[in-house]
């Protein structure tokens, strides 16, 4: 019993970064309607940005803020510029428009900071928490950052005029454009913010995966899952998925035998997919009544 | 007096198929215009026209200004509110986040709680359903909500869109009874197009009749519902 | 939580071509078929060897482009049927001493099961959740390929080596040149096949699927039946690719087939065009060339260029090869006209 409640705290620390990672897919979501797979290295060019910063001498958090600032721009200049461009364009092809955003990024990241893993600074330590052997301090403190960035999304959808009106557009872009809403440019400030959330991530991520062009890979993949599991309409769904992932994850890796690293991914895959199979529109997803 | 918004051989397509030859016809301010005609004539054609949903090409002016080459959202700043068919309710939202949402291209403000208050007093329906999810409203109810977030543009010209649609006869005589108050006192101009020639003829002062696409009747609203040969040749009683 | 559910009017994902659009006209097929026929007897073996992988992917395109053209089913997992098809062949041809071409219908077969059984619970998932439910299986199908108990089987990490055939008969061309008519002659007898496929009653109801899942399923159309069968006949088409790419590169090993395969097969159906067949082989050489054009123009940055590439691609014709057929199709119309 021990054994598995340790394995499930040890999920939650680890799944506070596929937590967080989730909000920015959400976040993208809300915004576009799909899942940008270029997100991942979006965030993980923001975070070496931040690196670089701090490495020209810039302290911490004003590297934090700046590439904050710097990702949230960034985010915008990409869709304007590349997949507005793109917006009557079939699904499947702005598809492909991610995946080479995705490749871009990538391949610029590597010529530029090289495939060297380097050590990213944590501001919260990394001793243990609490005295506990399981969560260090620095996972205590992304899963704290992640809850308040949930509240602060929170906040924003339901008590902003913006934030209503990037709901209203991505529910329903016509009537929203008949209220006098530019549903374009909803969409380039859902970038923005999914881009700065993806940069927190990274931040918050580098420390314990290390920093380097493809740390973003597998992350990508479960914050995915985790935002379906969760309900892609939903950012609490996204936070609890993320929980919910890591757990899986590792008691997968604990109590399954035959299960290496490598098997791990499609393990946790599976599990979430067979909870979709039971609840298509995720835990907390609305479900979807097609009309004809 | 030059008319409020004036429409001059305006073509509509949608994709290679013409829905308008040439329309023409114009909107004096303070008026209600009801714009009948068959199914697929292109009532709701011109409606999108005007507010740049569908590709077409001719003069459309809105108080002096062209509406050509403006976007949808543009236009409605403008001052121009567009109930569309079906309504175009946020059904995922509240009652009164629609009705915000009606207001969120204002730049008073200020005044958006209060004109919420007033869409209560015109619609005490929605007051009582203020928290409730849009889209469990009842069908009269949503078509209340739909013109109630209208209101909350402070429209200088109102476009209504079959406003009686798959509504009962009474709820559609109240809803009309409230549309011409708002005509009168809070001096709206509407534009209604109607499939039920009847109650609109009664209700407007102007009517044009379109029909494939061009305009082949109008005048005052009483001539033509007085009008044997036309009832029957273009509304069918 | 709220009891309301959100409506949805659905447009669809996945535009149509109609259906005398859905090929080449028969000029352009047959001045395409007589390029293909020829070309390599003008070439050196490594860029029939070359060709012949275009033609192999062509083959995995286009089974893509029956399931999500076809049947508007999304899939990132034809990776792993590939897979499946390769190692079939591999196994049979050097632990079973079978002869390569009789190990190709059994892998597709086999991957017609497999499909057919992926798809049953594929039922209940649509759109990003088909995605990831694909994802999932091509990512985990390079690690079931090193699990130690079939080691004996599989050859574990580094795989097996598989003999290339030599042309039968004593007929005097390069193993190459063989591989690359023995292969076109199977593309050729896919595509028609598939063409035949879609255009048929079947056909129309997949794409009927496709459009409007539940008006097709009030009209009669057996949904379920009909996209299980597509993912099942993907499957095995892709499998018969994997088999013959087994074969052609003489090799097959668990990481020559991850999701990169996948994801590189999708960007050749969008290139190509979704649902337009003759495009898969354009889309096929767009991932088996572009590739190495990236690398040509900039070593260290080929990934940028790749992606690069690609958006010019999509910037162009964001409809894929079949845009600049029509574009091409309507100018000719136009000068038969003068």
């Amino acid at each position: 019993m021990e054994l598995f409640t340790n394995q499930v705290l040890a999920g939650i620390a680890t799944g506070a970064i596929y937590a967080c990672m989730a909000l920015a897919v959400v976040m993208i979501y809300q915004a576009i309607d799909h899942l940008n797979f270029a997100q991942g290295e979006m965030a993980m060019f923001s975070t070496f940005i931040s690196w670089q910063l701090m490495q020209w001498g810039i302290p911490y958090w004003w590297a934090f803020l700046l590439t904050l600032a710097i990702s949230f721009a960034g985010g915008i200049v990409i869709e304007r510029l590349l997949f507005k461009p793109l917006a009557k364009a079939p699904i499947l092809t702005n598809v492909a428009g991610f995946i080479a955003l995705f490749a871009i990024i990538n391949s610029v990241a590597g010529l530029i900071w090289d495939f060297t893993i380097k050590q990213y600074p944590t501001p919260f330590g990394s001793s243990p928490f609490l005295g506990s052997q399981l969560i260090s301090t620095h996972q205590a403190g992304m899963i704290g950052v992640t809850v308040i960035l949930l509240i602060l999304l929170y906040m924003f959808f339901q008590f902003t005029r913006v934030g209503l009106a990037m709901r209203a557009a991505a529910a329903m872009p016509e009537s929203a454009r008949l209220v006098g809403i530019n549903t374009s440019w909803m969409i380039a400030l859902g970038w923005g913010m999914a881009a700065a959330i993806g940069s927190i991530a990274g931040i918050l991520i580098a420390p314990v995966v290390f920093l380097e062009p493809n740390m973003m890979g597998g992350v990508l993949i479960y914050g995915f899952a985790a935002a379906v599991l969760g309900g892609l309409t939903s950012p609490l769904g996204a936070v609890v998925g993320g929980f919910l992932v890591g757990v899986f994850e590792n008691l997968a890796g604990t109590y399954i035998p035959g299960v290496g690293n490598e098997l791990k991914l499609p393990i946790a895959l599976a599990l979430i997919i067979t909870v979709l199979v039971v609840k298509p529109a995720g835990l907390f997803g609305r479900p979807i009544i097609k009309r004809v | 007096m030059t008319a409020m918004l004036n429409i001059k051989d305006l073509r509509a397509y949608y994709g290679q198929v013409q829905a308008l030859h040439g329309l023409e016809f114009a909107l004096n301010e303070g008026s209600m215009t009801t714009l009948l005609g068959a199914n697929g004539a292109g009532k709701t054609t011109t409606l999108r026209a005007i507010c740049n949903m569908v590709r077409s090409t001719g003069t459309i002016e809105f108080e002096g200004a062209a509406l050509n080459g403006r976007s949808t959202e543009n236009i409605v700043r403008l001052g121009i509110a567009h109930v569309p068919q079906g309504r175009g309710t946020f059904t995922t939202m509240t009652v009164e986040e629609n009705l915000q949402l009606g207001a969120i291209s204002r730049g008073d403000r200020k005044a958006i709680p209060g004109d919420i208050e007033r869409m209560y007093d015109h619609f005490p329906v929605l007051k009582e359903r203020h928290t409730q999810q849009a889209g469990t409203l009842s069908g009269g109810e949503q078509q209340m909500l739909a013109v109630a977030r209208a209101l909350m543009l402070r429209p200088r010209l109102m476009l209504l869109d079959e406003p009686s649609f798959g509504l009962a006869p009474l709820i559609v005589r109240d809803l009309f009874k409230i549309l011409g108050k708002i005509n009168r006192d809070d001096k709206v101009t509407i534009l209604v197009v109607e499939q039920n020639a009847q109650l609109a003829l009664e209700l407007a002062d102007t009517a044009y009749v379109i029909e494939t696409g061009r305009i082949v009747m109008s005048g005052a609203a009483n001539d033509i519902a007085n009008n044997e040969d036309v009832r029957k040749s273009y509304l069918g009683y | 939580m709220s009891a309301v559910q959100e409506v949805v009017t659905e447009a669809p994902a996945i535009d149509a071509v109609p259906r005398k659009a859905m090929t080449l006209g028969r000029g352009t097929s047959l001045a395409v078929l007589l390029l293909l026929l020829l070309f390599p007897l003008f070439v050196k073996n490594f860029i029939i060897f070359q060709l012949t992988t275009v033609l192999i992917y062509g083959i995995a395109v286009l089974a893509l482009n029956i399931l999500t053209g076809g049947s508007g089913q999304f899939s990132l997992g034809q990776s792993a049927f590939y897979a499946l098809g390769a190692y079939t062949s591999a196994i049979l041809i050097e632990h079973a001493n079978m002869n390569y071409a009789l190990t190709l219908p059994i892998a597709g077969v086999i991957c017609f099961v497999f499909g057919f059984l992926f798809g049953l619970p594929a039922l209940r998932l649509s759109g990003v959740y088909l995605a990831l439910a694909t994802f999932a299986l091509a990512t985990a199908m390079p690690q079931l390929l090193k699990l130690g108990f079939i080691e004996h089987w599989t050859g574990g990490v580094q795989g097996l080596v598989v003999t290339k055939p030599d042309a039968p008969f004593g007929l005097p061309m390069s193993q190459d040149m063989w591989l690359y008519y023995f292969t076109l002659a199977i593309a050729i007898g896919i595509y028609v096949a598939s063409v035949n496929l879609l255009t048929s009653r079947s056909g129309r109801a997949l794409m009927a699927i496709r459009d409007n899942e539940i008006a097709a399923s009030a009209m009669g159309v057996d949904v379920a039946l009909y996209k299980t069968l597509a993912f099942g006949v993907s499957a095995g088409i892709t499998g018969v690719a994997g088999g013959l790419g087994a074969i052609a590169v003489q090799f097959v090993a668990p990481d020559s087939y991850t999701i990169q395969l996948a994801i590189n097969l999708f960007l050749g159906m969008v290139v190509g065009g979704v649902g337009w067949l003759p495009g898969s082989i354009i889309g096929a050489a767009f991932i088996v060339f572009i590739p190495n054009v990236a690398e040509s123009i900039s070593k260290g940055l080929s990934g940028a260029v790749f992606g690069v590439l690609l958006f010019i691609v999509i910037f162009l014709v964001p409809h894929g090869a079949r845009q600049v057929a029509f574009v091409a199709q309507s100018l000719i119309g136009k000068l038969r006209k003068n």
